[in-house]
Formats: structure tokens, C-alpha cells, sequence
């Protein structure tokens, strides 16, 4: 038993005292601006693509699902407050941080865990470098100056989406309906929540990105294993944090 | 402990489980002296290189680098004293994702933004230092190449150029020349020697090779001639160590290496045929 709970306690230790150094990073120099605008580059405009794209459709199946759901009970006006809800609080920031976590855990994983294995972090280390501020510390920030902000992108787009659907497809509402439904929805909270979840799972992807990376041992196998791990890792402390937020908006 | 030398070892110990990587080691190093280090794989060689600069820390014993003290050091201490040391590693160590010029260019743009980060004034020019690194190895008209692009031989010789390129009184070479055939082995063992005698660095050199250490210890480079030279006499700056089982159980000249009659040590020194 506890060797089970030491397996648990001590990486979870590590990982801590890795974030520590991270954030600490961010306000002691060195600071690598240009690895982060690299990383901002990478991480942002490189999912732009799957963002949008993922955020059109969600928007669009919200609303062709709600659509009819909506019109069973004569409430077809309210499409927009539902996708504009689901889109915002859970959908936008979950989704975004999942496809970013695919891409960008795995990516961030793969690139340390080869350096690992390849003695160019221990080089970096005798160069006197630390790997954490030249490396993890620039890919926190890029993170989570990214994700936020890929989330608005696909909450956008997603609310466009919902709109194709329900106005000029299925005709079950106005534009002006539908917009007004829409903006009404939000207040406050829900902006909040849908700012503050993906500023956390950015933390979240990136750490554990370069934590499993920085881990790597064994050959390219090594690299392999840390990456599934970085993705699996994330997705499911994603959807734990998820839970957490909402259970602490929902008391606000 | 020896005044102005660049590096002791005092009873330096540590153990992995149950076993000793470095049992009780104490050494010197004074400027422009070289140590030879040989060993059987495992015994200790390459720890000891990185326990150096802190790249491994210690379970018991005082390594003093430059006056500092690295066993009381914190891991982000170490990085200064690390920038003020050149480290070759065995596969060169070199930053795939980055040209051999950025490569090369790498230390002194980690010094500047250190000396950014502390307020004080960078020094400018870092190409023509890089030029003259690659140069000094010989190998400016890689600038532009990834370290996939070149040989295994040219990626050690540019992995010297890094770790010089900045003039580190102390350079740790790991295994310089493994897995090289003898011509490209002994380019580099010209590099390093050269590199003890242009700039009068202390290297503490981990080989496999007797070869290595015969030619750091027989021969000196001639800034007149720009070429080797054969030295008459004992070369007393170069030193060899063996290891075993993390405990040095030689320490000598290349004479008193040669007559040893221990087995173990003999095992290091190449035998007339």
C-alpha cells in the first residue's frame, strides 16, 4: 500500500516542486521573450485551424440537438441562451483545451523527452542554463496567453455556427431572436468561468507536457510512453479541474 | 587544499542504492593541468565529471570549482559557476533544432542574458567569437548546418567549439573521442591539446582510449609552428587518474601508469606488442 501511494506521491511531489519553479520563473530573469513568442506561434496560431473548425461544428450540433429538443416544448426562441450557455461555460473551454492538450501535451512531451534522452538538458544544465526557465517557464506562458484566447475563437465561431443552423438552415428562429437570446444569456459568471477555465487548463497542459517530458527516460521508447502519458494526464486533470470550477461557480 | 587551483575534490562520496559511483575521491586541478581519467564502464568516470559543476549532486565529501564551493550550492547557484566552465559531452550533446552556429553562439547568449537579467552590460560581437570557436576546431564552413547535416567526428569538434568558445579556464571533455576511428580521434585529441596550450585551460579529460592521454601527455602545441610537437622529458602537467568501483585507484605520471603493476591498472596502458 505504500509503495502504491509512494508511486503516486512522489512524482505528484515533483511536479509540484516543478510548477513552483515555473511560476516563480516568470518574475526572475532571464527572461527567453523570444522562446515564448515561439511558443505563442507554435501553441496558438498552430491549432488555429482544428479550433475553428471544432468550434463551428459544436456550435452547429448544439443547435441542430437543441433545436428540436427546444421546439418539443414551444421554446424554440431560447436556442440561442442554450448555445450560448453550453458553449461558453463548458463546451468552448473544454473542447479547446482537449484539442490543444492532444496536440500541444504530446508536442511538448515529445520535443523535451527527446532532448532528455539526447543529454541536451543536462548540456543545457552545464551551460548554465536552467532548463525550467528556458524551456517550461516560456511554454506556461505561452499556454495560457493562448488557450483563453483560442477559446474565444471557438466560442466565437461556435456561436456562428449554432446561428447557420438555426436561422437559415432550420428556420426555427429570427437572427435578431437568436443574437439577442444569445448576448442576453451572459452575465458575468459565465464570461468569468469561461475566461478562468482555460487560463487553468493552459497551466495544466503545459506543465504537465514538460513534466512528463522532462521525466523521459529510456530511449525513444522512453519519448513515446512520457507522451501518451502527457496526453492522458491532461485530458483527465482537464476534466477534474472542470469539475472543481464549476462546483465553485455554482456556489457564487 | 592547494591555493589557486581551479578545482578540489576533498573525500568526495556518493552512492546509487548499493552502489558507489564516487567512494572517497580527492583531487587537484591547477591551471593548465590536465587529469586523464580511465576506468571500466561504470566505475565512476563520467559522475565524477558531472559532479563538477553540480550536475550530480553529492552525498558526502567538499568540491570546491573557482573558490565556490558546489556542494553547498542550491541547483539555480550553480548555473553562474556552470557558464564560467566548458563541458564536451560524448555524443556532443548539441541542440538538434539549432544551427552549428547558434550552437556555438548558445553560451554566449546565455551569458548576455544572464548579465541582462543582473543589470550589467553584455559583451556585443558574438559571430566573429563564434567564427574564431569554429574556426580554432576547424570547422567555420559548418555555420549554417543542422548537427544532423554533419559527421559524428564534426559534432564532437563542434561541441568543443561550444564549450570553449567562451575561454573557460576548466573544460571536462566525457569521452571525447568514443566510438571514433583513430584519425578522427586523434584530430580531436589535437583540438583539446591545442586548447590546453593556446589558452592554458585545466581539462579534466574521461577516456577509454591510452592513446588519448599518450598524446596529451607527450606532446605541446607550437604557437610558431601552429602544429604538435613531441615533449622530451616528463610532461608534468598531465596526470592519469584510474577508477574503480567510484574510488581512484591510481594516480600518476604516464611513467608511473606504464610501470604499475597492478592488473586492474594495467588494463589501461597499452602494451608493446
Amino acid at each position: 500500500m505504500l509503495r502504491f501511494l509512494n508511486a503516486w506521491i512522489g512524482p505528484f511531489q515533483e511536479f509540484l516542486f516543478l510548477a513552483g519553479r515555473a511560476f516563480k520563473n516568470v518574475v526572475r530573469g532571464p527572461h527567453y521573450y523570444d522562446d515564448v513568442f515561439i511558443q505563442m506561434d507554435i501553441i496558438g496560431v498552430g491549432s488555429l485551424v482544428i479550433v475553428l473548425l471544432t468550434g463551428f461544428f459544436s456550435g452547429a450540433i448544439i443547435a441542430l440537438q437543441m433545436a428540436r429538443a427546444l421546439n418539443t416544448y414551444g421554446a424554440s426562441s431560447q436556442t440561442g441562451t442554450i448555445v450560448s450557455l453550453t458553449l461558453v461555460r463548458e463546451l468552448g473551454p473544454v473542447l479547446t483545451a482537449l484539442l490543444v492538450a492532444g496536440r500541444n501535451a504530446s508536442g511538448i512531451a515529445s520535443e523535451l523527452g527527446s532532448m532528455k534522452v539526447t543529454e541536451q538538458i543536462d548540456a543545457m544544465r552545464a551551460l548554465g542554463t536552467d532548463p525550467i526557465q528556458k524551456l517550461v517557464t516560456p511554454r506556461l506562458i505561452a499556454t495560457a496567453i493562448m488557450l483563453p484566447a483560442l477559446t474565444v475563437v471557438a466560442d466565437a465561431v461556435g456561436s456562428v455556427g449554432a446561428y447557420l443552423v438555426a436561422v437559415p438552415l432550420l428556420h426555427i428562429i429570427t437572427s435578431s431572436q437568436y443574437w439577442s437570446s444569445f448576448w442576453r444569456a451572459l452575465v458575468l459568471n459565465d464570461l468569468a468561468q469561461g475566461l478562468i477555465k482555460p487560463l487553468v487548463f493552459g497551466m495544466i497542459i503545459s506543465l504537465v507536457g514538460c513534466f512528463y517530458g522532462l521525466q523521459t527516460t529510456g530511449g525513444t521508447q522512453g519519448v513515446g510512453r512520457a507522451t501518451t502519458q502527457a496526453v492522458v494526464t491532461a485530458s483527465i486533470w482537464i476534466f477534474v479541474v472542470t469539475f472543481l470550477i464549476d462546483k465553485i461557480f455554482v456556489n457564487l | 587544499m592547494a591555493e589557486g587551483s581551479i578545482l578540489n575534490f576533498c573525500d568526495v562520496s556518493l552512492r546509487y542504492e548499493d552502489v558507489w559511483a564516487l567512494r572517497d575521491v580527492s583531487l587537484t586541478l591547477n591551471p593548465g593541468e590536465t587529469r586523464i581519467i580511465f576506468g571500466a564502464a561504470g566505475s565512476g568516470k563520467t559522475t565524477l565529471l558531472k559532479a563538477v559543476i553540480g550536475l550530480v549532486p553529492v552525498d558526502r565529501g567538499q568540491i570546491k570549482v573557482f573558490g565556490e564551493d558546489v556542494t553547498a550550492m542550491k541547483e539555480t547557484q550553480l548555473f553562474g559557476l556552470r557558464s564560467r566552465a566548458g563541458m564536451v559531452f560524448q555524443e556532443g550533446g548539441l541542440f538538434d533544432s539549432l544551427s552549428v552556429g547558434e550552437n556555438v553562439e548558445y553560451p554566449l547568449l546565455n551569458r548576455q542574458a544572464s548579465a541582462q537579467a543582473n543589470g550589467t552590460q553584455p559583451n556585443g560581437d558574438s559571430e566573429s567569437r563564434v567564427r574564431d570557436a569554429l574556426r580554432f576546431v576547424e570547422l567555420e564552413q559548418t555555420y549554417d548546418k543542422l548537427p544532423s547535416e554533419i559527421s559524428g567526428g564534426m559534432r564532437r569538434r563542434v561541441g568543443i567549439a561550444r564549450a570553449i568558445v567562451t575561454g573557460p579556464p576548466l573544460v571536462l571533455y566525457d569521452s571525447p573521442t568514443a566510438g571514433l576511428d583513430p584519425i578522427t580521434a586523434n584530430t580531436i585529441m589535437a583540438l583539446i591539446v591545442k586548447e590546453r596550450d593556446v589558452r592554458n585551460s585545466a581539462a579534466l579529460i574521461v577516456t577509454h582510449r591510452y592513446q588519448d592521454g599518450e598524446l596529451m601527455a607527450g606532446f605541446r602545441y607550437d604557437r610558431e609552428k601552429e602544429a604538435l610537437v613531441s615533449v622530451t622529458g616528463e610532461e608534468s602537467r598531465t596526470k592519469f587518474i584510474v577508477m574503480k568501483e567510484g574510488a581512484i585507484v591510481f594516480f600518476g605520471t604516464r611513467q608511473e601508469l606504464e610501470q604499475s603493476e597492478d592488473p586492474y591498472v594495467r588494463r589501461f596502458v597499452k602494451h608493446e606488442e
